[in-house]
């Protein structure tokens, strides 16, 4: 090669790496203009990105308060469960993790069933759970196979727990996972972090309080979502407790005394409406609706012919039958249809003027003369049924009316029914007919259209029993913060019947007590040495017997068995407890219902001390 | 011919410094011996924080590097013309292998890139990155430059083969690499620029061919490169992440290991192809700017030695090599950055990993030898 071309040559090689360098430097002013752009520009875009990527809010939810009864007792509490979650969007193939899954623990239908219909509602990126309230064992026999099944992981939550279970059903309610529904009537971001909510009862009712406010925790989390670190915290305040008048030992004592009969029974302090006793027969367990029942244990519970799920107490409409006839007499006494010491003859059946219909006493043979105390003692029908007709039933609404029959009491629990106090106007709404007088006879001893729950019968048994300062009925007692210690009483709220003469309610009330305490009283039986009864028995019909028919308990069916009722208060002279039980289809007040009555009372007024046995 | 004193300065050994000296006797360039170190060290700094604050990653990337510098000084004490004699040799043997790995290659990552050879797993590409730009440059310097018509169309079939083969392991990041080698020795070789000019026309209107071509994932790479918005789970989150990851670094950075986009798992791939996209977050423009001289540091040095070589074939493969290096790094920048579509490069001397750390050096021991081996020209 001559020396010239390789002179030649290397002159064009510098040239091209020249032009070769002035490439790379464009190439790289072009790059720094890029970090330029991306650095400097846009940075602030970047930078929000970023915290946008790493910055997460989680909601921190608040503990539940708890539930005590006027004793102290724990109702309601909140246990650690554990329960082993899917994350859908971990999981590659979900049908044979869960078939895996099944191999190490027990997975069954209803938890299947469970599973899909929550996952159903929630984002794939939200865990669902696929067993809850692991038992230890479980746990520890998931975690060896943990690394097998990633997107499966246990979770820890505190979950409400009602260790009086049945006893308690059908004052607390329970909470169960929040619904579609619920969320339409809730704060969404309150509850952010929060599972469940009150369904019924007093959970309901205090659902606000019970369920405090949601904190907020700022975190750095990772690509994956992991928290890595928490960078700020408002921490929630807990929901308050909960401080019932109830007392889970007479609810207890209650129940027994109902033994296999379905019914309910209320039991309310006068001097101020609280509920000390609240049982709807039968009861069922409140645990099964925590986690999302099974539909075939709620199925069981729907199509129980006994009807548990049904609140009696509550929403148990029963004509109130003779139990009215202190009220009537009161209101006899009041708009002067009667005196004390007026006297009616029976003569077992009573006539419409200018009609032969005859409308029959209980008694076939008729009680003969009755005073207002005599009426009220044997339950005399006669004369109670002249008291109506007299009074009419425009005044009879009016003045029963003022004892909350018709109408909601106002008890802190939601679904309250109202009963029924027929009225001329509410025929003519419901039924589109005129009110006929035989009708205003039979309102008179509490059948007909009249009628009455549980409740409202023992809120105005207590009025009675307290000179007529109507308490409205309240299950609770006070709140009270366990973070501040502050306590929130519940005032009680009342209105006074007016009376024109304080008397007539010391005569009404003399009737009640000869019901226990004379030895023609219908409920002398539950009568004892201890303590003075006051009360009145009555028969609700549930099946109408012809008009010359007998009635013979022994040969109906017990379904159309006539249903028992008891309203009392005691002591007589100074009343600490007012109760009303209903008992379906148990036949005669004073046989059935009264004894449930006294046991309550016994276990209220003497809560050391067994009861000695009659008294009689 | 006259010589600068400079010129004759390099020829003879005069300083008698004992360090320069030996630095001399074992044909080692000391500049672009500290440009490397400075960037490997840096790359270091980015590694541990980037592998999450891992000693043992870093300190298995450490070994590499340390072995990788080995192999360049061992390549440095091969001479110029030894090389030259080996080129067609290392040539033939590379495309024997590059076939040898399409029929019994191993797969991995959904490519076949290895070649199981007993005791080491052996990527034929690599070797072929070094052979490519020394056969083109041997077989250019065979004739007088700039190349006859005919011998350009030998040299384009020469480098076409090899990059096809690669491309359909497939392997785009480093097919593209070995075309860019080959190209820069014809451009350094001084072909036309007509040729040239006519040369982009044609792959602009091969690009709709190459599309038809493409794998369905390296067409999703482009399609994802053009709106990576489009998809930012799936495959534009790499794109999005990094570009997040060195937006918020700003000016001064996150400082190190204080980066959130790396440190929190966001960017992926993180400790190799996107280290990057970790500088930038935790050290900001200014640490881009740092690295960025670093490597304009050691490709002028490149540069320079490719000026100063003695013959064409040295010259060539030298500016060719320097060139390359910065094909790396350029694409590798503009693909975290997202300028250039996704494409399987790792940031040289800075990325995780140890087989393409071994190819760099020994490229970089080819450039030492070529300017330490110094003879007396002709007269």
């Amino acid at each position: 090669m001559l020396l010239k071309d390789t002179i030649r040559e290397s002159q064009a090689f510098l040239n091209r790496a020249i032009i070769a360098g002035l490439l790379v430097l464009a190439a790289v002013l072009m790059l720094v203009w890029r970090m330029v752009q991306l650095q400097i520009i846009d940075h602030e875009h970047f930078t929000t990105l970023s915290r946008e990527n790493r910055v997460k809010v989680l909601p921190l939810p608040p503990t539940r308060g708890l539930i005590y009864d006027r004793k102290g007792v724990l109702l309601a509490q909140n246990r650690p469960a554990y329960s082993l979650e899917i994350t859908p969007e971990q999981v590659e193939n979900l049908d044979a993790t869960l078939a895996e899954l099944s191999k190490v623990i027990e997975v069954g239908d209803e938890d299947l069933e469970r599973f899909w219909q929550l996952k159903k509602r929630r984002r794939r990126f939200d865990s669902v759970p696929i067993r809850v309230n692991l038992s230890q064992d479980e746990t520890a026999q998931f975690a060896v196979h943990r690394h097998r099944f990633p997107g499966v992981d246990i979770k820890a939550q505190l979950l409400r727990h009602y260790p009086h279970d049945v006893k308690t059903t059908h004052v607390l309610g329970y909470v169960g996972r929040i619904s579609q529904r619920d969320l339409e009537q809730i704060d969404v971001s309150n509850y952010a972090g929060t599972s469940h909510i009150g369904k019924n009862g007093v959970e309901k009712t205090y659902e606000s309080a019970l369920h405090g406010a949601v904190g907020l925790e700022q975190v750095e989390v990772n690509a994956a979502g992991r928290k890595v670190r928490t960078l700020e915290q408002t921490p929630p305040e807990s929901g308050v407790d909960i401080h019932l008048h109830l007392d889970i030992a007479l609810q207890e004592v209650a129940m027994k005394a109902f033994g296999d009969n379905n019914g309910a029974a209320v039991a309310i302090n006068p001097k101020n409406g609280g509920i000390l006793a609240f049982v709807s027969q039968p009861g069922y367990d409140p645990n099964l609706f925590v986690e999302g029942i099974s539909t075939k244990n709620y199925d069981a519970l729907q199509d129980d012919e006994s009807r548990p799920l049904y609140n009696r107490a509550l929403r148990g409409q029963y004509p109130p039958g003779s139990t009215v006839k202190p009220f009537m007499g009161l209101a006899g006494l009041e708009r002067g249809a009667i005196q004390f010491d007026s006297s009616v003859y029976c003569p077992g059946f009573f006539q419409l003027p200018g009609n032969t219909h005859r409308y029959r006493d209980w008694k076939k043979t008729g009680h003969g003369t009755m005073d207002l105390d005599a009426a009220i003692v044997q339950s005399c029908d006669v004369f109670f049924y002249k008291l109506a007709y007299e009074l009419g039933v425009d005044q009879l609404n009016d003045f029963l009316s003022q004892f909350g029959f018709g109408g909601r009491t106002g008890i802190d629990l939601t679904g309250e029914s109202t009963g029924l106090l027929p009225s001329r106007e509410w025929k003519r709404r419901a039924k589109r007919q005129p009110w006929y007088p035989g009708e205003t006879l039979i309102m008179g001893i509490g059948q007909g259209y009249f009628l009455a729950t549980p409740l409202q019968l023992a809120a105005a048994t207590a009025a009675i029993a307290n000179n007529g300062t109507f308490y409205t009925p309240h299950v609770v007692d006070h709140l009270s913060s366990r973070e501040s210690g502050e306590v929130t009483p519940i005032p009680p709220s009342a209105h006074v019947i007016p009376v024109a003469r304080e008397q007539n309610w010391e005569d009404v009330r003399q009737g009640m007590l000869h019901v226990i305490e004379s030895p023609r009283g219908t409920a002398k039986r539950i009568r004892n040495d201890r303590y003075k009864i006051a009360g009145k028995t009555g028969t609700a019909q549930v099946f109408t017997v012809a008009q010359d028919a007998e009635y013979d308990e022994e040969t109906l069916e017990k379904k159309l068995r006539d249903h028992a009722l008891f309203i009392a208060y005691a002591p007589a002279d100074d009343p600490q407890i007012a109760v009303a039980v209903v008992v379906e289809n148990g036949g005669h007040g004073g046989s059935v219902a009264a004894p449930i009555a006294r046991a309550i009372m016994d276990a209220y007024l003497y809560p050391d001390d067994p009861p000695p046995g009659d008294g009689t | 011919m006259s010589y600068s004193p400079r010129q004759l300065g390099d020829l003879t050994p005069t300083n008698p410094n004992r360090r320069q000296g030996l630095l001399a006797v074992f044909h080692i360039d000391l500049p672009l011996l500290v440009g490397l170190l400075l960037l490997c060290g840096f790359g270091l700094i980015v590694l541990y924080s980037a592998s999450g604050e891992n000693f043992g990653q870093m300190e298995r990337q450490a070994l590499r590097i340390v072995l990788a510098l080995a192999v360049m000084v061992a390549v440095a004490q091969v001479s110029p013309a030894t090389l030259r004699r080996w080129s067609p040799w290392l040539y033939a043997a590379g495309m024997a292998m590059l076939v040898a790995v399409l029929v019994f290659g191993e797969v991995g990552k959904g490519a076949q890139r290895w070649l199981d050879l007993g005791i080491v797993r052996f990527q034929p590409s690599e070797l072929v990155k070094l052979a490519v730009p020394l056969m083109i440059a041997w077989y250019l310097a065979e004739k007088r430059l700039p190349p006859s018509w005919q011998r350009l169309a030998i040299a384009a079939v020469l480098i076409v083969a090899p990059v096809l083969l690669i491309a359909k392991q497939p392997d785009l990041g480093t097919a593209v690499l070995v075309a860019s080698a080959g190209i820069f020795v014809l451009f350094l070789a001084g072909i036309s620029w007509q040729l040239i000019g006519g040369l982009t026309v044609a792959a602009g209107a091969a690009a709709p061919v190459v599309w038809y071509l493409m794998r369905d994932y390296q067409r999703q790479r482009v399609l994802t490169f053009l709106d990576p918005e489009k998809d930012p789970l799936g495959a534009g989150y790499h794109i999005i992440q990094s570009k997040i990851a060195i937006g918020s670094g700003g000016v001064y950075g996150k400082g190190w290991l204080n980066g959130t986009q790396s440190q929190l798992d966001f960017l992926p791939e993180r400790h190799t192809d996107f280290i990057f996209a970790v500088l930038s977050e935790e050290f900001g423009l200014i640490g881009v700017l740092i690295l960025l001289s670093l490597f304009l540091f050691v490709i002028g040095r490149g540069l320079y030695i490719a000026t100063r070589a003695q013959d064409t074939f040295t010259r060539l493969l030298a500016g060719s090599l320097t060139l390359v290096f910065f094909v790396y790094l350029f694409v590798n920048t503009g693909m975290v950055s997202g300028l250039l579509p996704v494409v399987g490069v790792p940031l040289p001397l800075v990325s995780y990993g140890g087989t393409s750390l071994v190819t760099l050096m020994a490229g970089f021991g080819m450039l030492m030898s070529i300017h330490t081996h110094r003879r007396l020209l002709p007269t």
